[in-house]
């Protein structure tokens, strides 16, 4: 079989017994990425020669009989909002586009000392502000299901290179769910962790208090084996949380007998769509079948969340975004006459315009005289959002909701309409403002043959109860085995 | 009738507020690893973190907060249990991340006070907070045609910000209050409180009111000053400005100004209207700062004895006046200096004007400090000790003290070998007497017929014949005998 259709944990198998190296594998990755990158366009960047010394580096291992990690070896992307060592790191922006960090994120270092090889960084929405790729300064990436459509965003490049076998596994980044909404889109497993179970160092910053990395995998074991590698504390980032991190691959295979399963009634709106609606349904009758028990809670203040993200997310974006001056890296306009051309000319023409409308949004929210109403107003209902969770998760273990209300749109069917778009992202945006955990996986697929995605959010840090589930229902399913033709 | 009201018979009264910037003096910056050392070559002391490259996080130096704790304390604050860093965002080339990461809502400490001797007067300012924030960098244009150069060794090197409450009425109370500060920051080892490498930072806040009147005038900030003489200056400059102002019926406006050097006046930087607008809010990629009280007792046990309770130490327990023990007080070395001496020898009063009158102009004349003085406390003491037994007078202590301060030597050495020792013995000083005597028959003759105030002229005669080495109160009282009074 082609090892690029294998998952992380077959592969690692098959490494170890030497049935194949890691050279040999990551060599197909790279051939593969070539036939179906002028298709999806999934990556910004490929490193074919460091990808295959790293690999070189991992069979090495193997040889010497040093440890191996289960990502030894492993051919893996890093979107490319992921600061690493020596390689480009654009957030698809025209502002970074030469801009070559001098440092890894604390992800990568980690992948790193795994023994991972990396064969590229995958292309985003602009410094991950949008919901299907489609604002990335060079270029769309495509749904490798249907070429004619987004893959979701703003992780839509890592979405799209598992989704293609591109990639054994990606990282992404989730602010309101551009981990969940690609994986959806894309029929790949995403997972958002709690916030500061996975260091933010070396994450590009867009709103620093939603921020978080998580892996995209092709099933739920290989996004255990990625947690295992990246979650855990980390001295470089204050927010990261002190508390120890379970091996999520050992407990996985767990009974869902007596787990108790919330359906959130506000998440079943009007206006979504009938085949998603209807997946869904399936998915926790499944899931009953094998021993949960389901039952109605309320989250009252959801409606309130896409408007409460838009202030909070924006207003740290601003913040975040001064940097790009134009002073000390990436683009600077030339010629300008004076200090504040400089600064104007360089971020006119440095940001897409999605970008420049959350700075202004964001901007706007802080100024004097605005930020009662606006940024203290959110963060008020931030708290009662976040209460809706403690007071539902005192009646069950887990909540499962659609990821998306839709499948996967048309390239440009929602450019002209930002509420429409910044709406895609409805069932995922009140998980991030809790800072709890939540798995996007396949479950099921439309008539045109679409993946659908099911999400399972968690307590704070309970990723092990939601990685159980997911895995649980995976098994009793063959959704995740289905492969796009391209 | 004249159209403008002038305001020739109004009294005004001075209203100051300081906001003091004191760098800390830590090893690192406030959040990252970047040494803090002064006068390193451009750019040579950053890291991605201080330089604001993207993705990087700050972490607070938790000595960073020890000493903003300690100084808390020192200055009386309540320390917050919660606390929380904000960001202030603008834009400006030396602060690379386009905000700059300081405290605003919940600041660190707050509701403290600071006592200094105005006059001989104890006068309380209250401390409105004292927050912490990272300094920013400087941009360079020296020497660079059409272009500007930025310097990121600063950026990130912690400070202090320590807001007064407007309870200061004059410039002689602003700056007796600054260096009242200054003192305790050193005292707290915290701060090398030098004005002039920048490490202490003073901006003053200044407006006038009609003697009487509650509500404060306008106010007018004052920036870029460098020294102590020019935080004088500025402010005497800026009040007289706006006195002649409001006397002429003009209004002050509310606005930034700069302190120029050269000129020795203030000019404006920019108008309320054209303020920043900051847009603060909490720093997110730092959590809330939860003090423990076993922390802050812990830092509190650990305080040094600071000038006021020196201060008031000095008074009550060597019973010096209030003014000598706030002037021994203004350094740690300085009250050592004293201490020591007294130990040696008890007299505190003797001791304290030696130190005051001779030993500090001494210092100031050749610039020194007293951690660097030529004279061992030891030796001062000694030096009164030789007063105290009759072996020198007074003014030739005066004389033996330069020699000692010149040369280092000690005063029982100098007393010798220029044989200074004093004239005691009755019989070699009733010999000069009788030369003085023989020498002015005239000046006798009148004494003797009332003209008592000439005994005055007759002790300065035997004094001089003795080249300054008679016993002055046996002078005095020898002749006396011998004019049979």
């Amino acid at each position: 079989m082609d090892p690029t259709r294998l998952t992380i944990h077959e592969l690692h198998e098959q490494l170890k017994s030497r049935k194949t190296t890691s050279r040999d594998l990551t060599r197909r990755v790279l051939d593969r990425i070539q036939s179906v990158e002028p298709k999806i366009h999934a990556y910004r960047t490929v490193t074919d020669e460091a990808a295959l010394a790293q690999a070189e580096a991992a069979d090495e291992r193997f040889q010497s009989g040093r440890p191996v990690h289960p990502l030894t070896g492993i051919p893996i992307a890093l979107k490319d909002n992921l600061c690493t060592k020596g390689i480009r790191t654009t957030c698809s922006s025209k502002i970074l586009e030469n801009f070559v960090p001098p440092y890894d994120a604390t992800v990568v270092g980690r992948l790193k000392e795994a023994g991972a090889v990396f064969v590229g960084k995958t292309n985003m929405d602009e410094f991950a502000m949008g919901s299907s790729t489609e604002n990335s300064a060079f270029g769309l990436t495509a749904n490798p299901w249907d070429v004619g459509r987004i893959p979701g965003g703003s992780s839509g490049g890592s979405a799209a290179a598992v989704a293609a076998d591109a990639c054994v596994a990606a990282l992404g980044s989730d602010t309101g769910g551009s981990i969940r909404q690609p994986a959806a889109m894309c029929g790949v497993v995403g997972l958002k962790p709690t916030y500061g179970r996975v260091s933010r160092y070396g994450l590009v910053a867009f709103a620093s208090s939603l921020d978080q990395i998580g892996p995209l995998t092709k099933d739920v074991t290989d996004c255990a084996l990625m947690m295992n590698a990246i979650a855990g504390h980390d001295s470089y980032d204050s927010t990261s949380a002190d508390i120890p991190t379970p091996d999520y691959a050992r407990g996985l295979n767990r009974s869902l007998a007596g787990l108790r399963i919330g359906i959130p009634s506000d998440y079943f709106i009007d206006g979504m769509d009938a085949e998603v609606l209807h997946a869904v349904k399936e998915a926790i009758h499944t899931l009953g079948n094998m021993g949960a028990k389901t039952r109605e809670v309320l989250l009252p203040h959801t409606e309130y969340a896409v408007a409460t993200y838009y202030i909070l997310a924006t207003a740290e974006a601003g913040s975040n975004l001064a940097r790009y001056d134009g002073v000390k890296y990436g683009y600077r306009a030339k010629p300008t006459k004076d200090l504040l051309e400089m600064y104007m000319k360089t971020r006119q023409a440095g940001f897409g315009p999605e970008v420049k409308r959350r700075i202004m949004l964001g901007t706007y929210a802080l100024s004097s005289g605005y930020y009662d109403a606006y940024y203290r107003k959110a963060q008020c209902v931030r708290t009662l959002i976040k209460s809706d969770f403690d007071e539902a998760f005192k009646q069950v273990d887990l909540i499962v909701t659609p990821t998306a209300p839709t499948a996967a749109f048309k390239i440009g069917e929602k450019t002209q309409d930002p509420l429409q778009m910044y709406l895609s992202d409805i069932f995922t945006i009140s998980v991030n403002i809790a800072g709890i955990p939540a798995l996007s996986m396949p479950c099921g697929f439309t008539k045109t043959g679409l993946p659908i995605g099911l999400q399972i959010m968690g307590r704070p840090f309970a990723e092990e109860a939601v990685l159980q589930a997911g895995y649980a229902y995976e098994q009793a399913t063959e959704w995740h085995k289905r492969k796009p033709t391209l | 009738m004249p159209m403008v009201e002038t305001k020739k018979d109004v009294q005004y009264e001075v209203v100051i507020g300081l906001e003091v910037h004191a760098q800390l003096k830590t090893a690192s910056k406030i959040f990252c690893g970047c040494s803090t050392k002064f006068g390193a070559g451009p750019n040579s002391q950053t890291c991605p973190i201080c330089l604001g490259m993207p993705g990087v996080l700050p972490v607070l130096n938790r000595s960073v907060l020890e000493m903003a704790v300690k100084t808390g304390l020192a200055l009386h604050c309540k320390i917050s249990p919660y606390s929380r860093f904000a960001r202030k965002n603008y834009f400006y080339p030396d602060l690379p991340k386009g905000y700059q990461i300081s405290q605003y809502e919940l600041p660190l400490c707050e509701h403290g006070y600071l006592e200094t001797a105005v006059n001989g007067q104890i006068k309380r300012i209250g401390i409105r907070r004292a927050h912490m924030e990272e300094d920013a960098g400087k941009n360079l244009h020296e020497g660079l045609e059409a272009a500007s150069h930025v310097d990121l060794n600063r950026a990130g090197v912690p400070l202090l910000e320590i807001v007064s409450e407007p309870d200061i009425r004059s410039v002689d109370e602003a700056v007796s209050y600054l260096k009242t500060l200054r003192d305790i920051l050193v005292y707290l080892d915290v701060c090398d409180g030098n004005m002039e490498e920048g490490s202490l930072r003073c901006e003053p806040n200044l407006s006038l009111r009609p003697v009487g009147q509650k509500e404060f005038g306008t106010r007018v900030e004052l920036k870029n000053i460098n020294s102590f003489r020019f935080v004088q200056k500025a402010m005497e400059y800026e009040l007289r400005r706006q006195e002649k102002l409001l006397r002429e019926g003009g209004r002050v406006v509310q606005e930034t100004r700069l302190w120029n050097t050269d000129k020795e006046i203030t000019v404006v930087m920019r108008s309320k209207e054209e303020a920043h607008d900051y847009r603060y809010f909490p720093e997110p990629d730092l959590v809330p700062l939860m003090i423990p009280d076993e922390l802050i007792e812990e830092i509190r046990k650990g305080l040094p004895e600071l000038p006021d309770a020196k201060r008031e130490r000095f008074a009550r327990d060597y019973g010096i006046p209030v003014y000598d023990a706030e002037v021994l007080t203004t350094s740690k070395d300085l009250a050592h200096y004293f201490e020591a001496c007294v130990a040696v020898y008890p007299q505190p009063k003797t001791v304290s004007n030696w130190i005051m009158t001779e030993l500090l102009r001494e210092l100031n004349n050749s610039g020194r400090e007293i951690a660097d003085c030529p004279i061992p406390p030891e030796r001062f003491a000694a030096l009164l000790q030789l007063i105290d037994d009759g072996t020198i007078s007074g003014k030739i202590a005066k004389t033996v003290f330069e020699e000692m301060y010149r040369t280092g030597r000690s005063a029982q050495e100098i007393v010798k070998e220029k044989g200074l020792v004093q004239i005691s013995d009755a019989g070699a000083i009733e010999t000069l007497i009788d030369e003085v005597l023989a020498a002015h028959p005239g000046e006798r003759e009148s004494y003797r017929q009332g003209k008592t105030q000439l005994l005055g002229f007759f002790v300065g005669q035997v004094m001089k014949r003795s080249q300054g080495k008679a016993n002055p109160a046996k002078v005095n009282e020898l002749l006396k005998k011998k004019l049979g009074m």
